[in-house]
């Protein structure tokens, strides 16, 4: 692709402001990462001088790993900032912690918020650009971006592609911003899972199917997304108990077969085995669980460099 | 003292007619064609309307207590900017006004130092915590016009059967903030398609609609006078038509900001779109609008409620509810319903005069010979733009922020007094 487009100093709050072509455009700057990635030095020198901050005021070790992985390969100075050793906790607002750093000559931040829309706000204060490490139920690009990206690898075409996610909808980000992604890239898309943890109007606002049969909603499916059941949701009263779920959603042997033959298994995680998902399907040879966690960090190598104006 | 108000279009008996009004003192003296009498000030309103002052019967002025929002001072200068000369302040203050100390306190100060006159409601219940009865007959000796735990909701069904026919019992009309706590949860804006996509916790229609049900059924069995706050939802608007065709004695308001805004003003997270109940569906706010035409909607209020720059800095889902509401509503209503032809002047004028007057008993919103000196002059040509430097208001939580508006206040005069000119 030899277009030019023009990432620099751009915010990514979700993959709503990208075309699909800026989408490809990223996927494919990422596979350059990636090999850069299989190298025994993993490093190059692009963004030497330039500091990204991971600002985590909600906590997730991986994410905030992947992307300080990331950006150390790609010789970024980087600095954490995290709620439990912070000063939010002692009543600052977003605002004052946002100038505080801003004062430290922060270049990027990422962030990690429970609050939808506080990477616009980080952005304001900042004037910086952001990377939105998930916010709340609202988005998760760069999730999104390395799961279309291990579709995308492997299969080597999203369009056409019929994907479904199964599980939480109601409180995953992940699927927010899949479907965007997803469905810009031309998959048609099922989401599936118990009424009590569907949002309303989910086919009018993402144009995907809404099914809360699992038999239903695997049939010819190329890929299958299984999401994280939490149990705090028992507790909130939206299901009765982990294992009535399990009996009606897991994703296993049995209920896969479903799908189609050598159909993608995929999982954001962290799995919770034995609830949404099996070892034997988790650990099969249709499972790019593992991979998807790979390409994250190539993914986010991409976004840092294309938005930092690395040199190649 | 006489003032002379000339040439002016004047709102009068549910007209705009060519009239001179005379003021003697605090008082409308006469309405005429023409007055030639000689008078100590003469306002020449060519080219302008002149109206009834505006009354809101729904607003925060956050004193005592809160005064980092919003004071009895910087309140009613912002609401006689906005063209109001009468404004009924809410309870939740702190302390609570749920005793006659401090319906007092408000009422002295207003009247030494405020720009308009104030009218206080009391609440229903102690300290608004939905517990026990407040002490409302003290407090309507001392002048309240109403109860309401406003920004709050009695949860407990018995306990309001009792604050309402204790209510019943002095003629004391309630006004309910319906939400159903359990159903609202922690939700931020309308449980509709823009809470789907932003993720953001979501509070139902029904939140509102199984409590205005609740209350209907209590007024029917107490005969309690009940007004519906800031009615939201297109069911909700069923439900009071059915009481009100049963002939009970229940009323309800609505917003500016219900009028005129959907869920989608939420889209960016403004903040400043953040209010309970929240802003919904266009089917909403569309059945308001034809409600508030029919007069199955009885007025306007605006729920004035401000809060400071820095509590609604935050993370959308951290910032408070509320929007400030004086300064942008009429000119928002103007501009965007009468302007565009779906809401005639003469009917937004009543909603915000004679009708809220009439709602809670005051003797204000009407311009005849005798009534208080209450007038608004507005210049329906002249444009607005609110921003930071130009509001009067101590906070700046209106969705118009930067937005131009039409339909300006020039005058307001309260009591023969002018207390804001452009």
């Amino acid at each position: 692709m030899s277009q030019n487009f023009n990432f620099i100093n751009r915010s990514v709050f979700d993959l709503d402001d990208y075309s699909p072509d800026e989408i490809m455009y990223i996927l494919e700057a990422a596979k350059g990462m990636k090999e850069i990635n299989l190298r025994e030095y993993k490093k190059i020198p692009t963004l030497r001088g330039k500091t990204v901050c991971t600002l985590f005021i909600e906590n997730s070790t991986r994410t905030r790993m992947s992307f300080e992985l990331a950006a150390s390969r790609l010789s970024a100075d980087v600095v954490s900032f995290q709620e439990s050793t912070s000063a939010l906790s002692k009543g600052e607002s977003l605002q004052d912690t946002v100038y505080t750093l801003n004062a430290m000559g922060i270049d990027l931040y990422v962030i990690r918020h429970s609050s939808p829309g506080s990477p616009q706000l980080v952005n304001k204060y900042s004037g910086k650009p952001v990377i939105n490490g998930g916010d709340g139920r609202h988005a998760h690009p760069t999730q999104a971006l390395l799961d279309i990206f291990s579709i995308w690898e492997r299969i080597g075409s999203i369009k056409g592609l019929k994907i479904t996610i199964v599980g939480d909808i109601l409180n995953s980000r992940v699927v927010r911003s899949n479907l965007i992604g997803m469905k810009k890239l031309g998959a048609s898309v099922t989401v599936c899972g118990p009424r009590t943890l569907m949002p309303g109007q989910m086919e009018e606002v993402y144009g995907c199917r809404v099914e809360y049969d699992l038999k239903t909603a695997l049939k010819d499916a190329d890929c299958v997304m299984g999401l994280r059941m939490q149990l705090e949701r028992q507790t909130e009263g939206l299901f009765p108990s982990l294992e009535e779920y399990t009996k009606h959603y897991v994703l296993s042997k049995d209920t896969i077969k479903w799908a189609k033959k050598d159909a993608l298994i995929m999982h954001p995680g962290p799995m919770n085995r034995g609830v949404e998902i099996l070892p034997e399907i988790a650990d099969s040879t249709q499972s790019i669980i593992i991979e998807q966690v790979a390409n994250g960090v190539a993914v986010r190598m991409a976004l840092l460099f294309l938005i930092l104006g690395g040199k190649a | 003292m006489k003032k002379l108000i000339k040439n002016g279009t004047v709102y009068y008996k549910g007209a705009f007619v060519k009239k001179d009004i005379l003021i003697i003192k605090d008082k409308i003296s006469e309405i005429k064609d023409k007055i030639t009498e000689p008078a100590d000030e003469v306002i020449d309103t060519k080219g302008k309307y002149v109206f009834p002052g505006f009354v809101d019967i729904h607003c925060h002025l956050r004193d005592p207590g809160q005064t980092y929002k919003e004071d009895i001072i910087t309140g009613t200068k912002t609401a006689a900017k906005g063209g109001y000369t009468t404004v009924c302040a809410m309870p939740n203050t702190e302390p609570v006004v749920d005793n006659i100390a401090t319906v007092e306190y408000i009422q002295r100060r207003a009247k030494d130092l405020g720009f308009c006159k104030v009218k206080v409601i009391g609440a229903i219940t102690k300290q608004i915590d939905g517990k026990e009865i407040s002490e409302m007959a003290s407090m309507q000796e001392g002048g309240i016009v109403a109860v309401s735990d406003d920004g709050h909701c009695v949860q407990n069904g018995k306990l309001m059967v009792n604050c309402m026919k204790y209510a019943a019992n002095f003629k004391i009309p309630v006004i309910i903030h319906a939400e159903d706590y359990n159903l609202a949860g922690k939700g931020q804006i309308h449980s509709g398609k823009i809470a789907t996509q932003l993720g953001l916790s979501s509070i139902p229609s029904i939140a509102e609609e199984v409590i205005i049900a609740r209350d209907i059924m209590l007024a029917e069995s107490t005969k309690c006078r009940l007004h519906v706050a800031h009615v939201s939802s297109a069911k909700a608007l069923e439900l009071i038509k059915q009481a009100k065709d049963k002939g009970l004695p229940v009323t309800c308001e609505v917003t500016p900001h219900h009028l005129l805004l959907n869920e989608e003003a939420c889209v960016h997270f403004d903040t400043n779109t953040k209010c309970k109940p929240p802003l919904r569906e266009e089917k909403d706010r569309l059945a308001l609008l034809e409600a508030l035409k029919s007069g199955l909607i009885d007025c306007i209020a605006t729920d004035h409620a401000p809060h400071a720059d820095y509590e609604k800095e935050l993370e959308f889902d951290k910032a408070p509810f509320g929007i400030n509401g004086f300064e942008a509503a009429f000119a928002s209503l103007y501009t965007h319903l009468v302007a565009k032809g779906h809401l005639t002047l003469e009917r937004l004028l009543e909603s915000m005069t004679a009708a809220p007057a009439k709602l809670l008993g005051m003797k204000a919103g009407v311009l005849e010979n005798g009534s208080p000196a209450d007038i608004t002059i507005a210049d329906l040509k002249g444009k607005i733009i609110l921003t930071g430097e130009t509001m009067l208001s101590k906070a700046k939580n209106t969705p118009w922020l930067g937005k131009p508006l039409q339909g300006k206040i020039v005058l307001t005069i309260c009591d023969g007094r002018i207390t804001y000119k452009a």
